[in-house]
């Protein structure tokens, strides 16, 4: 396992970068672009993104594509309307939040290796039962009684599934609320059954006494493994 | 295509007789998780006791009940990890601690085996003893330092 923070060097590019990325961000017009393209289930086009900030389109490419420089945006080209083939123009520049990480914390603070080295010990010592509980009882002392606000302010991104409301609709009218962000993300790649059984336990705790709610594991592509459902 | 597979075993201990009510949830969840194995994109092949529905009945070890056997062949590092971590399956993975001891030493491995070969119990057995002794190599590896497929 290497660490950057390891390598005196790599720790100041890291830094460097990060103050980069976060320089971008210190106009109010970039910062709410960037805010509504990270927020967004999907990647965003230059017109929503123009009117969510209130700006021109081409003020708002302007600042999109800066984001872009710096490392916080990234673009795919997609067609928007579903049209494919000849006659079908051209596909559309779409913005969307890189995956990449920014840490900057000053003065230096390493709460990442703090996380991993105490992951590795509880997972040596089979701790994940005691962690869950942890979780679970910190979590429930934080809930509001608003799930989609509670998980908001912890980072993880809600949003209403649709798609899924919508067949399930028909069903019995079932809720369901998916999570964009996991703020567990790198420790969660590296121990994957313990902090995502700590990440289920703590999201169900901060549901807690949310009218029908209810955490479980529902793993998919690029977001956190937990979602939210109420019959 | 490489003419390999990916083959990967995992043993572990359980807290009570497999039959015993400690044991029920776990047994409860078999049939379905293991259907999403045998479902899952990438998937080969599970190694089966007598009964031909799962593994447990299978001991590794003759000295020890409690030591269960779990071993599977897939295309690829890839295809096991979106099953193993990525799916359903994590949501169990994630109780291991209610039914599963801890252990001190490694207790999976990874490897690769021409198409068509299924592994059997001793020699999946052999790979852990492998990692036990040399840690992460070609021969048997883990997730975390995975080793690519052979090329000739």
């Amino acid at each position: 396992m290497t660490d950057p923070q390891d390598d005196p060097e790599h720790a100041e590019d890291a830094e460097d970068e990060a103050l980069t990325a976060l320089g971008a961000l210190g106009d109010p017009v970039r910062r709410r672009l960037y805010r509504f393209a990270a927020a967004a289930p999907d990647a965003v086009g230059r017109d929503a993104a123009a009117e969510a900030a209130g700006i021109s389109r081409s003020l708002a490419a302007f600042h999109l594509d800066r984001l872009v420089e710096a490392g916080l945006l990234e673009t795919v080209f997609r067609r928007l309307s579903g049209r494919s083939g000849p006659g079908a123009g051209r596909p559309a520049k779409l913005y969307r939040r890189a995956g990449r990480e920014h840490t900057l914390s000053l003065p230096p603070r390493a709460y990442d290796t703090a996380g991993r080295l105490l992951a590795e010990a509880v997972e040596r010592a089979g701790l994940d039962r005691e962690l869950q509980a942890v979780a679970r009882e910190r979590g429930a002392e934080q809930a509001t009684g608003d799930p989609v606000g509670t998980l908001r302010a912890h980072g993880y991104e809600p949003f209403r599934d649709q798609g899924e409301q919508g067949k399930a609709g028909e069903a019995g009218g079932e809720e369901v609320v998916r999570l964009r962000n996991c703020p567990f993300h790198a420790l969660a790649e590296e121990f994957p059954a313990l902090v995502c059984g700590m990440n289920l336990a703590l999201v169900k705790g901060l549901v807690e006494g949310c009218d029908g709610w209810s955490a479980e594991m529902s793993p998919g592509p690029g977001r956190c493994c937990v979602a939210l459902r109420r019959l | 295509m490489t003419g390999f597979h990916l083959a990967q075993v995992n043993i572990g201990r359980i807290v009570a007789p497999i039959d015993g009510p400690e044991l029920a949830g776990f047994v409860a969840e078999l049939p379905a998780i293991n259907k999403l194995a045998d479902e899952s994109p990438g998937f080969v092949w599970r190694m089966v006791d007598d009964d031909g529905a799962d593994a447990t009945a299978l001991r590794p070890d003759g000295a020890d009940d409690l030591l269960l056997v779990n071993c599977s062949v897939w295309e690829s590092v890839e295809a096991l990890r979106d099953y193993v971590y990525r799916s359903d399956h994590l949501r169990v993975l994630s109780r291991r601690r209610e039914w599963f001891t801890r252990m001190t030493e490694a207790h999976q491995a990874l490897w690769w085996v021409p198409v068509g070969h299924r592994p059997t119990v001793a020699e999946a057995m052999e790979r852990v003893a492998l990692l036990r002794e040399h840690g992460s190599g070609p021969r048997a590896f883990t997730f975390r330092d995975p080793h690519p497929a052979p090329t000739a």
